[in-house]
């Protein structure tokens, strides 16, 4: 009750009418660069830094952590709407918010995101307020094996997740590998398929890999099929959303079940990224018509969203307690953090009380303006639908291109996200699918450190992956989510054998 | 082609005498280049020096601050030395700079490079975990030595300072870790913290925030002399109570490394003359001394001969553990 006690003791802080005016100020400043693919919210956040020296450390954090949300819901809505993932986290988010955007559902599909996202990072925000103490010790737990359990969970539940065919999701991620092991190795210290080409190394960056596989993969793929962008008739009426929002309470073991795995990966080191990814997988999964997933099925888009919400709230968790940032944007914000004279840590909840409750009681205030600010945009963003494909498409053409630029201010990455662009189409034509290649750039670097160093602790013996309750239970998921699929295989073919020889 | 180059020489030449006459200024926005990512220890170090130069109005242009962070920083030196002869481009980094050429093949040398100068010099220490049985660095290490290679010790990245101390403190005693890499002093921190690892070899600011909570305690600080005292951090002790190396009996007394400063090759040397001077500025700032001491840095501005000499000396100290190691690249 202490920690209640606290946060009304926060919301004083955070609630007047300057740091309110600052939130909508951060939320719409973050929609714009989440809108922008490749600027993102590390890129905004680091902006946006120089001119928080001058503020007071509260005024400061309200002000970046609202870009983040902003940025967060604006890399939803490039997602639904262009198939073009502003975050790496909001990737899961195109599988059926961008066929729902092309059946003229666009509407109907952002309104469903912004709110079950609103929705994750309330639940999220509530167990960093209920559960502090215990999660930043439950946090000191993990080491690398541990962290490699976590990320083989989230690969064993996303290969044969169906569509394609596995192997064809195998030699996919395969690629992906392969791409996130180019540039210099943390753990031997030497630089890799680099061909001792200056500008490889630094490794090839996720985010120009997801503006070409998707957004110009996508372009060239509209432009084959005749140059028409569908959902141009789509109505765009502000009741529309309401009715969306009552339909939301229908979705309700959804919600709920993203948001525990959004929390959980969130609190553990898998990151919004994988917690999106992973929770689309078990909607699909658990799902009476798995068929309809990829078509514009609206759990599809609710599943990743919540997750991905609850995720990125409930890291901030172990950014405070321990000082680690669990993502690019939170490395940014800490260094912020100690520019303001913070150090963050296990002691910042007892040094700085009104720093850190008024930090979570500007995340509750932040989320709701940021839900309210976002949904009074739906209908304009979904009218840029309507604009004819000869307007807009040479336009996201260019957005691609500065985005690509802006990741790294290299214009190599513009060179390489057209290559990208012309291997996503080449996968769609041959039936490969993108995903698992994001998901292992994005994890696998993480998940090769974090299994080399497991090796090294245990001077290379696999048994350190069972070596106590927690990496154990972890790992057991693990192969239990990698099995599933095959037995479901195996009882199929053999209910397929004996229904043929019946007849 | 060898005219071409006459002719650039004396085009540099007319504008470094015409920079005699009139002190070199920035004539276009400066891009302050950080060789490590976001939140990296280098990071801050260039964002405060970019706050305290904003503040305190010392140069007009405004500055942008770009991450190059690749490659253990490789990256950012890399694009000093595609950027050669430009004197807007000022590179923030360690001594990493004319190390990382001795353990990699990374596209520059350390002539691609200018120094400038160095702010401050950052700290080691030997931290174990807070309930371990150790409270001096003797004690510790005659432990190790009693079973080799089973003790671990965290460090961040790979054939970097903290490896480098590692193996430093390896030859001098005759103790032997695992060395285990981690992506930065923050992950080696709370590695600790838990107890997943034995000790590590971070500097003050990357353990202050466990050693507050009694996660983790310091043994002993590879400085010559002891810290500046500090307020007390936990425990009633601060930074000025932990016993330097050289008291504990270890026989390995300096080591540190500096927050350096560099502009790429061939610029004019009135640019080099101004940025160190800016620099010189930044450093008796009353904001950059709270830096220092919060961060319980050590405070040290070089420039010109100094910071050559310290750059020689630290060089060849390096390169010797590089060395013995069989770290070098051919």
């Amino acid at each position: 009750m202490d920690n209640v006690a606290s946060l009304m003791h926060g919301f004083s802080v955070a609630l007047t009418t300057h740091h309110i005016l600052l939130m909508m100020a951060g939320v719409l400043l973050g929609i714009l660069v989440g809108v922008l693919p490749g600027l993102g919210a590390p890129n905004g956040v680091s902006l946006l830094l120089p001119l928080t020296f001058s503020m007071d450390p509260v005024s400061a954090i309200i002000l970046l952590t609202s870009l983040y949300w902003g940025a967060l819901f604006g890399g939803s809505t490039t997602s639904i709407l262009f198939n073009i993932p502003g975050e790496p986290s909001s990737v899961a988010t195109t599988f059926d918010g961008h066929p729902m955007a092309k059946q003229g559902r666009a509407t109907e599909a952002l309104s469903f995101a912004f709110l079950s996202a609103g929705f994750g990072a309330m639940a999220g925000v509530i167990l960093i307020t209920l559960l502090s103490g215990w999660v930043a010790k439950f946090a000191l737990k993990f080491s690398s094996p541990e962290y490699f359990a976590v990320y083989f969970m989230t690969f064993a539940s996303f290969i044969g997740l169906g569509g394609a065919s596995p192997l064809k999701a195998i030699v996919s991620m395969g690629v992906g590998f392969a791409l996130a092991s180019i540039g210099m190795d943390s753990v031997s210290g030497n630089v890799r398929l680099t061909f001792e080409f200056d500008a490889l190394l630094g490794g090839v960056s996720f985010l120009i890999a997801v503006i070409g596989l998707f957004g110009i993969g996508e372009l060239i793929i509209t432009m084959e099929e005749g140059l028409k962008f569908e959902g141009v008739q789509a109505k765009v009426r502000i009741s529309d959303v309401l009715r969306t929002a009552a339909k939301l309470p229908r979705y309700w073991v959804a919600l709920l079940r993203s948001s525990l795995i959004g929390i959980w990966m969130g609190i553990t080191p898998g990151g919004p990224t994988a917690a999106s990814f992973m929770s689309y997988a078990m909607a699909k999964r658990t799902s009476r018509n798995p068929a309809k997933f990829g078509k514009g099925e609206p759990e599809g888009v609710i599943a990743p969203e919540t997750a991905d919400h609850a995720a990125g709230s409930s890291a901030m968790l172990p950014m405070l307690a321990l000082g680690i940032p669990g993502s690019a944007t939170a490395a940014v914000m800490m260094g912020g953090l100690m520019i303001w004279g913070l150090n963050p840590g296990p002691t910042l909840f007892t040094d700085r009380p009104d720093f850190v409750w008024g930090l979570i009681a500007s995340m509750y205030l932040g989320n709701v303006v940021a839900v309210i600010v976002v949904l009074a945009t739906v209908p304009l963003f979904a009218s840029i639908l309507r604009i004819p494909f000869a307007i807009i498409g040479p336009i996201i053409v260019a957005i691609c291109f500065i985005g690509a630029f802006t990741v790294a201010s290299k214009s190599f990455d513009i060179w390489l996200a057209l290559a990208f662009g012309v291997v996503g189409y080449l996968f769609k034509k041959l039936d490969y699918p993108i995903a698992p290649l994001v998901l292992a750039m994005v994890i696998g670097d993480k998940a090769e450190d974090a299994f080399r160093q497991s090796m090294i602790f245990s001077q290379g013996s696999l048994s350190i992956f069972w070596s106590n309750a927690l990496v154990s239970t972890l790992m057991a998921i693990g192969v239990v989510l990698l099995l599933l699929p095959l037995v479901g295989m195996i009882a199929q073919r053999l209910r397929g054998r004996t229904a043929q020889s019946t007849v | 082609m060898k005219n071409l180059c006459i002719a650039a020489g004396l085009a540099a030449a007319s504008v470094s005498f015409a920079g005699a006459a009139q002190a070199w200024q920035p004539t276009k926005p400066v891009e302050f280049v950080v060789t490590s990512g976001p939140g990296g220890g280098t990071d801050n170090f260039a964002r405060v020096i970019q706050s305290i130069i904003t503040k305190n109005k010392l140069f007009d242009q405004p500055i942008v601050v770009v991450n190059k962070g690749g490659g253990s920083g490789a990256e950012g030196y890399v694009y000093g030395r595609q950027n050669k002869s430009d004197p807007h481009r000022v590179i923030f980094g360690t001594n990493n700079a004319y190390l990382l050429p001795y353990v990699a093949k990374l596209g520059y040398k350390y002539s691609d490079l200018t120094p400038v100068a160095a702010l401050a010099l950052d700290e080691f220490i030997i931290w174990v975990n807070g309930s371990a049985p150790y409270n001096d660095a003797k004690s510790y290490i005659e432990a190790v030595k009693a079973k080799p290679g089973t003790f671990k010790m965290a460090g961040s990245q790979s054939k970097d300072t903290d490896q480098t101390l590692t193996a430093m403190i390896q030859l001098a005693t005759g103790a032997k870790w695992i060395y285990v890499p981690f992506q930065g002093g923050g992950a080696a921190a709370v590695q600790l913290a838990g107890a997943h690892v034995d000790s590590n070899t971070n500097n003050p600011n990357e353990n202050v925030g466990q050693w507050k909570a009694g996660q983790v305690k310091p043994l002993c600080v590879f400085s010559p002399v002891r810290l500046a005292k500090s307020d007390p951090v936990f425990e009633g002790k601060g930074w000025g109570d932990i016993q330097t190396c050289k008291e504990a009996g270890l026989p390995l007394e300096t080591f540190q490394m500096p927050r350096t400063v560099w502009l790429p090759a061939d610029v004019p040397a009135d640019a080099v003359t101004f940025y160190a001077d800016i620099m010189e500025k930044v450093s008796k700032t009353p904001e950059w001394q709270e830096f220092v001491s919060r961060t319980a840095q050590t405070g040290r501005f070089m420039k010109g001969k100094e910071f050559a000499d310290f750059v020689a000396k630290d060089d060849a100290a390096n390169a010797k553990v590089f060395e013995a190691e069989g770290w070098v690249v051919k």
